[in-house]
């Protein structure tokens, strides 16, 4: 391996692919979201989510005048202004985070964890909640020892499942918030999914 | 005349947080009260860039917030980290919070008096 960049850890056309890769499977997959949601939500997290990645991708155009931390940052405010839920300021803040760990030249699974810093601290979730700190924590553990992988991500998707919620609406529901996927959990396997496509783990 | 605090209600229906405004002014008609409910797009939810525009719109320095769900919270979490202002974020029962902070508030109250009664009131939220 030689000279690594010193510009940033991320190179901003594998987060622009990343992000965008991410804007693509939210809008194509909106009603399975919201059908997931519908379930033990309110029912709007495709539709919510998908508002503010469509709002994303009017905004970014091909030249990309921007770094990698900025693109982040731009997503995460958009989000924030753009998605009338908690999806809104939740993924609004992991990204913002994210950026700001970009910006101090921080590793992949530094940025990652500060992000899922973030949502936990805004959302007051821990694990084993049925939320998308349940998608996030087990994604960032394994980027620390070193070896995301595509299981990893739809295994941690598919144990919220049979978790009882207790957080948001899904919480109201007791026991009956078992046998379904969480909505949030499905949306950032999305975002996972999308990191390892678009190789921003390659060297 | 103005109070020392003004009061801030976040809500993901307008016509909800609407008839809480009226409520709450008719026993406290000197307290700043204010709104921001629903999403931009007038559906139910709610919206960030009004929240901020709304708490510039206060001659008050200080703020007591009050909001109905979970992501209403959410968003007045990150409007405390993004405004000069002093905002206090209460988990309370959303009308009878609200009620209560105004009937003391218009009275002059000071703040400790009014959050000993709006503990009475704090729901898992």
């Amino acid at each position: 391996m030689v000279g690594k960049s010193e510009e940033s850890t991320l190179e901003l056309r594998k987060v622009y692919k990343w992000l965008m890769l991410f804007a693509d499977r939210v809008i194509v997959n909106k009603d399975y979201l919201n059908q997931l949601d519908t379930a033990i939500g309110d029912g709007d997290h495709g539709s919510n989510l998908s508002r503010g990645m469509l709002a994303f991708r009017e905004q970014i155009t091909d030249d990309l005048a921007t770094d990698s931390a900025g693109l982040l940052q731009q997503l995460g405010m958009t989000l924030i202004s753009n998605v009338g839920g908690a999806s809104g300021p939740l993924y609004g803040t992991a990204f913002i985070k994210m950026s700001k760990a970009t910006k101090a030249q921080s590793e992949i699974s530094e940025i990652l964890a500060s992000g899922l810093e973030g949502i936990k601290l805004l959302g007051g979730a821990k694990k084993s909640e049925k939320t998308m700190v349940d998608e996030w924590e087990p994604v960032v553990e394994a980027l620390q020892a070193g070896h995301l992988s595509n299981d990893i991500i739809t295994s941690s998707l598919a144990a919220t499942k049979d978790m009882r919620a207790y957080k948001g609406r899904a919480s109201y529901l007791g026991n009956r918030s078992r046998g379904h996927l969480d909505p949030g959990a499905q949306s950032s396997a999305y975002l996972f999914e999308s990191l390892l496509e678009a190789g921003v783990l390659d060297e | 005349m103005s109070k020392a605090y003004g009061i801030l209600l976040v809500s993901h229906v307008d016509s909800l947080a609407e008839g809480l405004v009226r409520l709450v002014q008719q026993i406290a008609p000197d307290v700043t009260v204010r709104r921001v409910a629903g999403a931009k797009d007038g559906t139910i939810g709610t919206d960030f860039d009004r929240l901020i525009e709304t708490i510039d719109a206060f001659k008050e320095n200080q703020i007591l917030t009050f909001y109905d769900l979970g992501s209403a919270k959410m968003i007045i979490d990150l409007a405390i980290s993004y405004s000069d202002k002093e905002i206090v974020r209460y988990d309370v029962a959303f009308v009878e919070g609200a009620y209560v902070a105004a009937t003391l508030m218009q009275e002059d109250l000071d703040l400790a008096v009014i959050e000993k009664q709006l503990l009475k009131l704090v729901i898992r939220k």
